[in-house]
């Protein structure tokens, strides 16, 4: 419902205001290479080290600094299991998540998950929720999530294979025992 | 209550191979493997399933893990096939701390992690 309210307010907005809505929501990279930086990649070890061994280290910049305030305030049950940290590490990572988070980061997917959450009254717990992935990953069929190399929504770099570097343009995706996907 | 000494106790286990270890209250501590392996297979409903050490790690684990809920493969948790394992006392303690609540619902006492040490090095 939100996202109709939302995507019918923008269609208004690039229909008064010839705004290019497309720099921040289209997939289509080509010709704007200077502006489609993706998001900020990773680079603090200790988170690298704390939540990468266990799950691709999502960049800060996916959710706002609300959400990662609520995750870090909630480890003891991260989605079903425990994932305590020691509370000088759950500090020092907590700064790092706010400090980079979409709502810090002019990045253009940052700025874009910013805009959809627009009419969200709490923070997100899952990049997964937010309208601007869920659009993005609107197409994807259920077959292709569930292949063993993929499983869920939430292993990005099982598709996306620049996401590490911050990258998830259309054009870097390769699915295992599908190669190349296009929609 | 648990948590006062366990800490030292890690550290004596991570370096020296001893059997009995003196806690910081001054008392000798005896750890087994027997029953550390015992505590290793037991199964616990505190979550509302049932699990175990062995549900992720295989009740032989020289061997790969596999992780109940994720997924993630699990390194072996026997340092002789693995000899990273217990070499970082935070490490220990982060991971006893998750894992016992996780499956047992509570903290682990510092005679169960060692017996679980103690049977774990002598795969």
């Amino acid at each position: 419902m939100k996202t109709v309210i939302f995507s019918t307010a923008a269609l208004t907005l690039v229909g008064i205001l010839g705004i290019g809505l497309q720099d921040v929501w289209s997939d289509d990279d080509d010709g704007m290479k200077m502006r489609s930086r993706g998001v900020a990649p990773v680079t603090d070890p200790l988170y690298k080290e704390e939540c990468g061994s266990c799950h691709f280290a999502y960049p800060p910049g996916l959710l706002p600094a609300a959400s990662w305030q609520r995750i870090m305030a909630g480890l003891d049950d991260h989605f079903g299991d425990n994932a305590e940290l020691d509370t000088q590490a759950g500090l020092q990572i907590t700064e790092y998540l706010t400090a980079y988070a979409a709502d810090a980061s002019g990045y253009r997917r940052s700025r874009a998950i910013m805009s959809s959450l627009r009419y969200s009254r709490t923070p997100p717990l899952r990049i997964t929720e937010t309208p601007y992935f869920r659009h993005e990953h609107r197409e994807i069929p259920r077959r292709i999530i569930n292949l063993p190399d993929v499983g869920s929504l939430s292993q990005c770099n099982a598709c996306h294979r620049r996401a590490e570097k911050g990258s998830f343009s259309e054009n870097e995706i390769w699915i295992k025992g599908i190669g190349r996907w296009d929609d | 209550m648990t948590r006062v000494f366990p800490m030292v106790v890690m550290t004596i286990i991570a370096t020296a191979p001893a059997i009995v270890i003196a806690s910081t209250a001054g008392e000798k501590m005896e750890f087994s493997a027997q029953r550390g392996e015992k505590l290793w297979n037991r199964e616990f409903t505190a979550s509302g399933q049932p699990r175990s050490c062995a549900t992720c790690h295989t009740s032989y684990p020289r061997l790969t893990g596999k992780h109940l809920r994720t997924g993630k493969l699990i390194k072996p948790m026997a340092p002789s096939v693995n000899p990273d394992r217990f070499t970082n006392q935070r490490k220990i303690e982060k991971w006893f701390k998750r894992n016992c609540k996780w499956t047992l619902g509570r903290v682990c006492t510092a005679q169960e992690k060692g017996d679980v040490l103690e049977f774990l090095k002598t795969l």
